[in-house]
């Protein structure tokens, strides 16, 4: 156990290391500057997406719907996480 | 306090909390408390611990590549935040999906700022959860009870919202979104946001190529000018 443990840390910090590591020059190139200024939003947008629906439509989707809600209000950020928690909670409740 | 830190600490704790059920899970699932700990500590990437202690029954060698395949994500996001990052070797333990998300700002303080203390934040909260968890067991409550798992979609929500002016963002966000979908029964988990990240790439490379006619020239400019301050600005609102 120790051993499958230490090695899948290794090969995930490495994984990690390996994105830091890319060479300034290659990041400069006009097309992965292209990338890298859209790449948050692709990637934020899938995690949204796969963390809320990933498993099937619950009561998250009401949560970031309510999420959505307070952040059209302009709510502070922490506003907008804890109204979706609480949203989510309280639906799990009364399901 | 700054409100990125505040804001980081926000994400921390709630995020953090879900190591409670990372704990449990990885006791359960036959791993004594010092090796669940051990995983919060050197593997540190959620998504990946919980594969492992998943899987870990029916062999390590599935365990070992499962992890690994959902670790792909964080090489991805050391792409984007290798230029603003000191310290390389313990930034790289610290990047995850939360600290890649905090850091989507429009200056180099501010985007190391919401790396290392989301980070930080995160890996304290984590790991101290973790402990709780793997002692307590089953004992205590899940997290997600109190909709904890809908706190990191909610956060990742607010930066991304700013960045959401402008038909290309628009489009890349949408075809994310349904890449990401389709790809979820299809893939092993982890995969769908990085076969959305491919997609939209392929997709922004190839607009990209269009010439200074097509739409692809302006978002140069949105990215310095529209998102000015607006992560950091929802925090202060």
């Amino acid at each position: 156990m120790w051993g499958a443990i230490l090695i899948a840390a290794a090969g995930c910090y490495a994984l990690k290391l390996a994105g830091l590591s890319v060479p300034q020059r290659v990041l400069d190139a006009p097309r992965l500057q292209r990338v890298a200024l859209l790449l948050p939003v692709a990637l934020l947008a899938a995690l949204i997406s796969v963390q809320t629906f990933g498993e099937g439509v619950d009561a998250r989707a009401a949560g970031l719907g309510a999420a959505v809600v307070a952040l059209a209000l302009r709510a502070p950020f922490l506003v907008v996480v804890a109204s979706a928690a609480a949203v989510t909670a309280l639906l799990r409740l009364a399901l | 306090m700054r409100p990125i830190v505040r804001d980081a600490l926000g994400v921390g704790v709630a995020v953090g909390a879900l190591g409670l059920s990372f704990g449990a899970l990885a006791v359960s699932s036959g791993l004594s408390p010092a090796q669940a700990c051990a995983l919060s500590l050197l593997m540190f990437t959620g998504a990946s611990q919980f594969a492992f202690v998943g899987l870990i029954g029916g062999g390590a060698a599935a365990a070992v590549a499962t992890a690994l395949a959902l670790g792909g994500r964080n090489a991805l996001y050391g792409l984007r935040l290798a230029p603003h990052l000191g310290h390389r070797g313990l930034a790289a333990h610290l990047v995850i999906d939360e600290s890649a998300a905090m850091a989507v700002r429009d200056t180099p303080a501010d985007t190391r700022l919401g790396f290392w203390s989301t980070g930080l934040a995160v890996f304290g909260f984590w790991n101290l959860a973790t402990l709780i968890g793997a002692l307590a067991g089953n004992a205590i409550s899940d997290p997600s009870a109190f909709g904890l798992d809908a706190a990191a979609p909610a956060a990742f929500l607010a930066l991304l919202a700013p960045r959401l002016q402008g038909r290309e963002p628009q489009a890349i966000a949408a075809l994310a979104v349904v890449a990401a979908l389709v790809a979820v029964p299809l893939v092993p988990a982890g995969g769908p946001v990085m076969v959305a990240a491919a997609v939209a790439m392929v997709v922004a490379l190839a607009r990209g190529g269009e010439g200074a006619g097509g739409f692809g020239r302006p978002v140069a400019g949105e990215g310095a000018g529209t998102c000015g301050g607006s992560p950091a600005g929802l925090g202060g609102a």
